[in-house]
């Protein structure tokens, strides 16, 4: 059907088409070069250099086996690099790079409509890495560009200008239909294959925690998750979001270690229940947070011995989840022995002088509630420090911290503290998450940062269960109480906003998190159960797949309907002159009374027979039918005989 | 059976037959299909669904739906690029065969739209491009090879366009009652027959240029050096200066002179004939089979010959 004509040749030759065309490569490749290797952004530049220059002075296109030799050449080039000609990052690389050596082959109109398809396609990997809103305006800023070139290939006689207008105008009437189908469209969950690994980014904490590892999280402002609080928020320094709990110290890095035989948990004594709803970023593992101690969840999801909760995939797109935890609890009063045993082990013979401490409180003082009050007050006399950037420390990291050093983060008291316990024989464990969290009163929610991740421990006592120990607090009270950086000294390399930034500044940031917290649980987590929930509110109670489906094709059906009546609208509008409009109107009210123009019948006849017909309203009639000759046909128009036609056909009645 | 139907239903849909008059595009008449970039587009579009659900990609949704609706719109555009337009056929001068009839049609747009990148091809696969400004006509000459002589009908035309992205194709079919007159083609050049009408006054064929008579315009076959160059000059058009030498001169033009030979070959030949009598300002008659034009002279005189040689046989119909 699409038979190459010679116009075709004519479009494809003009270096219009191919700026275009190289524009639009640019424009959805330019975003790309961050994540593409150096030099694939470089070849890429020059090839889109090249094909500008060769367009720009006439000169023939390179002959195919140039081509085919730095096609095959980059492929390899790729395939050394990634190991793979597929996945995400190969994938998007070849496609980018295919996408320029396309444009030195441009020879027919099939190869510049695929280019344009490449750039549409190109378009969509961005959402692999962003779907932020910047990245949604950047989309709707390149679309125009990529139609405006497309509609070069149907009728390159218009001017860019123009072309662009029309771009924008055909997506502009694309958008309603859209929304309907973004919103109705059935949502799928889950990955339809296994998807390769790197498909998604993975930043947060992790299940190991060695020096230095929170305190580097700390220099991320990214979000870690939201929460909206259903009643009253509790105070910040109750803000314990449990993550995961590491029992296993090797002298240097905490890890959960094997489990072993474990009783189920169990919570007595509880408090009043909070209830909220969390947002979490996808962070790619399978833990969720929640505030000490959740009891209810949303989601499918184990809570374990310790009371981590698991998902039962990794969290790699953002998960929405009611939450009931209780502030107040006993947790696990009987314990089994094997992970009481667990909570004493201590890697041998290092941390001698660690040791002797512990086994001196032990000695001296009576009852294990005693020897952690010892061990805090011991943090809280002696001098030390809460810093961000901690000297180095050696193979006996508890003994340099403690006795050496003195400067810490908050891993570096929690593995300190838990040794400390340990050496005394009190049961602990180090638990990580995050701590506190910041309302955004503009949105009514806490944005719980990477900044606020944190580590602190849990000691076991006799008749009490598991009882959190934040050695940070004795230490920096402000950390716990209003946030990491009313706990440092000023000279700190924290995030911009972690410190007290002017209060327009603040109200910026809030508005700007507020608008992206809106477009995460409104447009990106748009997912099944927020679809489903959604319908339901609009009225359409029980919406099933069935429905769901009907509703989108009526909806569609709508909507198209209405965009032909709006865009054929134009065909049929020809009677401009508002004199015929006029009257054409004084017709119609004669036609209601019985006396209907004939088609082939002149204004003057008809005037003579309508006036015959009805003699009350001759006068009327001829006075309308002289107004609009002199209109129509007249040589020269008064000022303000339209107006005065107008009124005569508003007050004529049959 | 099956061919059958296909053929009915083509019947039906199409609607053959030729017509008279203006030919307004209603809805009637257009018919859509998606173009093979069309469904590669689609294919596209699938592929990108596919990935936004395996991903879980709210943007490319949205994105993917966008496109979607961009293109499922283009099929409206192509429409309304066609819809209500009035199409006229016009006037179609006769030529001699091998060489190319121009029809002429008016395309008028009524509509506030203008119109973009509409393709009128012939039966022969060729076609032009044009557009249309609104509330305005544009007259379109569609060459058609002519290669009989005799009437050349249009054919039946289409005209389609794949405005805006070509991802549509909207087309009608248009079967005017226009044809256009094909003289037989000239044979090559060829002495006049000396056989002069016996009033004949001169005995040799002169190339006048005594007394100039006048100008008429040119014709195909006129000799160069009668080319009326200064009235060229003065933009009056192509013509070409008559002479009065021969004037009583009269020249036979009979296909009974001719020598057994094909009937096309001698109509070459006398159409030949004709074009260098006419070129010299002889007087002359044409005798054929059951017709015979009086000696005469002039640009109508010689229409009125080429068009008898045109239609003579017993199978082309008379006008």
């Amino acid at each position: 059907m699409s038979r190459p004509t010679a116009q075709d040749a004519g479009i494809i030759g003009s270096p219009q088409l191919v700026y275009g065309l190289a524009a639009c490569i640019l424009l959805v490749g330019a975003p790309h070069a961050g994540h593409l290797l150096p030099w694939v952004s470089a070849l890429c530049a020059v090839l889109l250099g090249w094909r500008a220059y060769l367009a720009y002075s006439g000169i023939a296109l390179p002959p195919r086996w140039l081509l085919l030799a730095i096609t095959l050449g980059g492929a390899a080039g790729i395939l050394i690099s990634f190991r793979t000609l597929f996945g995400r990052e190969a994938g998007v690389t070849l496609l980018v790079l295919l996408a320029a050596l396309k444009l030195l082959e441009l020879r027919s109109a099939r190869d510049a409509t695929l280019l344009i398809y490449l750039a549409c396609f190109i378009l969509v990997t961005h959402f692999f890495y962003s779907q932020s809103i910047p990245t949604a305006l950047f989309m709707l800023a390149v679309l125009p560009v990529i139609v405006a070139t497309w509609l070069h290939l149907q009728n390159g006689a218009l001017p860019f200008e123009r072309r662009l207008r029309m771009a924008a105008a055909l997506l502009l009437q694309a958008i309603p239909l859209t929304l309907v189908l973004f919103v109705l469209f059935p949502r799928v969950p889950g990955p339809l294959w296994g998807l390769p690994q790197d498909a998604y980014a993975s930043s947060g904490l992790d299940d190991k925690m060695s020096p230095g590892s929170l305190s580097r999280l700390s220099l991320s402002d990214a979000v870690a998750f939201r929460v909206t609080f259903g009643g009253i928020p509790p105070r910040r320094e109750q803000m314990y979001w449990r993550g995961p709990v590491l029992w296993e110290f090797d002298g240097r890095t905490w890890t959960p270690g094997k489990k072993g035989r474990a009783r189920p948990p169990q919570l007595d004594n509880l408090g009043n229940p909070t209830d909220y709803t969390v947002t979490l970023e996808p962070h790619n593992k399978f833990w969720l947070f929640a505030l000490e101690m959740p009891a209810q969840l949303s989601v499918p999801s184990d809570l374990t011995h310790d009371f981590q909760l698991h998902h039962k995939s990794a969290v790699n797109a953002r998960l929405r989840y009611g939450a009931r935890s209780h502030l107040g609890y006993r947790a696990n009063v009987v314990e089994d022995p094997r992970q009481l045993q667990r909570a004493l082990s201590i890697p041998g013979n290092l941390n001698s002088r660690a040791r002797q401490l512990a086994a001196e409180w032990r000695a001296n003082l009576s009852g294990e509630e005693a020897v952690v009050r010892a061990a805090l007050a011991y943090f809280n006399r002696e001098k030390f420090q809460y810093t961000l950037e901690p000297p180095l420390l050696g193979t006996n990291s508890v003994d340099d911290f403690l006795f050496e050093t003195r400067q810490g983060f908050c891993e570096h008291y929690a593995s300190s503290f838990v040794f400390l316990m340990r050496a005394a024989g009190v049961p602990a464990r180090v638990v990580t998450g995050y701590q506190g969290g910041e309302l955004n009163d503009l949105g009514g929610y806490f944005i719980i940062r990477q900044s606020d991740a944190h580590a602190w421990a849990e000691v076991w006592l006799l008749g009490r269960g598991w009882v959190r120990v934040d050695p940070t607090a004795a230490i920096a009270p402000a950390r716990v109480q209003s946030g990491l950086a009313a706990s440092l000294p000023g000279s700190t390399a924290l995030p911009f906003f972690e410190r007290n930034p002017a209060p327009w500044l603040r109200d910026l940031r809030f508005n700007l998190d507020a608008l992206a917290n809106r477009w995460n649980q409104w447009v990106l987590g748009y997912d099944t159960e927020r679809q489903f929930a959604f319908l339901t509110r609009m009225g359409l109670e029980a919406a099933t797949w069935q429905k769901m489906a009907l509703n989108m094709l009526g909806g569609v059906a709508l909507l198209i309907a209405l965009a032909a009546l709006l865009l054929l609208r134009r065909l049929y509008t020809r009677n401009t002159d508002p004199a015929q409009r006029l009257y054409l109107r004084f017709c119609r009210k004669l036609a209601r009374g019985g006396i209907a123009r004939a088609e082939h019948e002149g204004a003057q006849d008809f005037a003579v027979r309508a006036s015959r017909m009805k003699p009350q309203s001759a006068e009327a009639i001829a006075d309308i039918t002289s107004r609009y000759l002199a209109l129509r046909y007249g040589s020269r128009v008064e000022s303000g005989a339209l107006p005065a036609m107008r009124r005569a056909v508003a007050a004529f009645k049959v | 059976m099956l061919t059958a139907l296909t053929r009915q239903f083509r019947i039906w849909l199409f609607r053959p037959g030729i017509e008279r008059g203006a030919i307004t595009l209603t809805q009637r008449r257009i018919f859509i299909l998606p173009t093979r970039k069309g469904i590669g587009f689609v294919f596209v579009l699938l592929l990108m669904l596919l990935g936004d659900i395996n991903y879980n990609l709210s943007l490319g949704y949205a994105l993917t739906f966008l496109l979607g609706t961009l293109a499922l719109l283009t099929m409206l555009y192509a429409f309304r690029n066609m819809a209500q337009l009035e199409i006229r056929a016009g006037r179609a001068d006769a030529v001699f065969a091998g060489d190319k009839a121009q029809f002429v049609f008016c395309f008028h747009n009524g509509s506030s739209l203008p119109r973009y990148r509409l393709n009128l091809r012939g039966e022969d696969g060729r076609s032009i491009a044009f557009d249309v400004p609104a509330r305005e006509g544009v007259e379109v000459k569609l060459p058609v090879p002519a290669t009989r002589r005799g009437w050349l009908e249009s054919g039946r035309l289409t005209l389609f366009t794949e405005f805006p992205l070509g991802l549509f194709y909207a087309w009608s079919y248009l079967q005017f009652d226009t044809r256009c007159l094909v003289y037989p083609k000239p044979a090559a050049p060829l002495p006049l027959p000396a056989s002069l009408s016996p009033d004949g006054a001169g005995s040799s064929i002169v190339a006048g240029d005594e007394d100039f008579f006048g100008l008429r315009g040119y014709v195909d076959g006129d000799a160069q050096q009668r080319i009326a160059w200064k009235a060229l000059a003065r933009e009056q058009g192509l013509q070409v200066k008559q002479f009065s030498a021969q004037r009583g001169r009269k020249l036979d033009l009979d296909w009974a002179l001719l020598p057994v030979m094909g009937a096309e070959r001698k109509l070459g030949i006398l159409a030949r004939w004709v074009l260098d009598a006419d070129t010299q300002a002889l007087h002359y008659g044409l005798r054929l089979p059951g017709t015979e034009l009086p000696p005469g002279r002039g640009a109508g005189h010689r229409a009125e010959c080429l068009r008898a040689l045109a239609l003579f046989g017993p199978d082309e119909k008379k006008p």
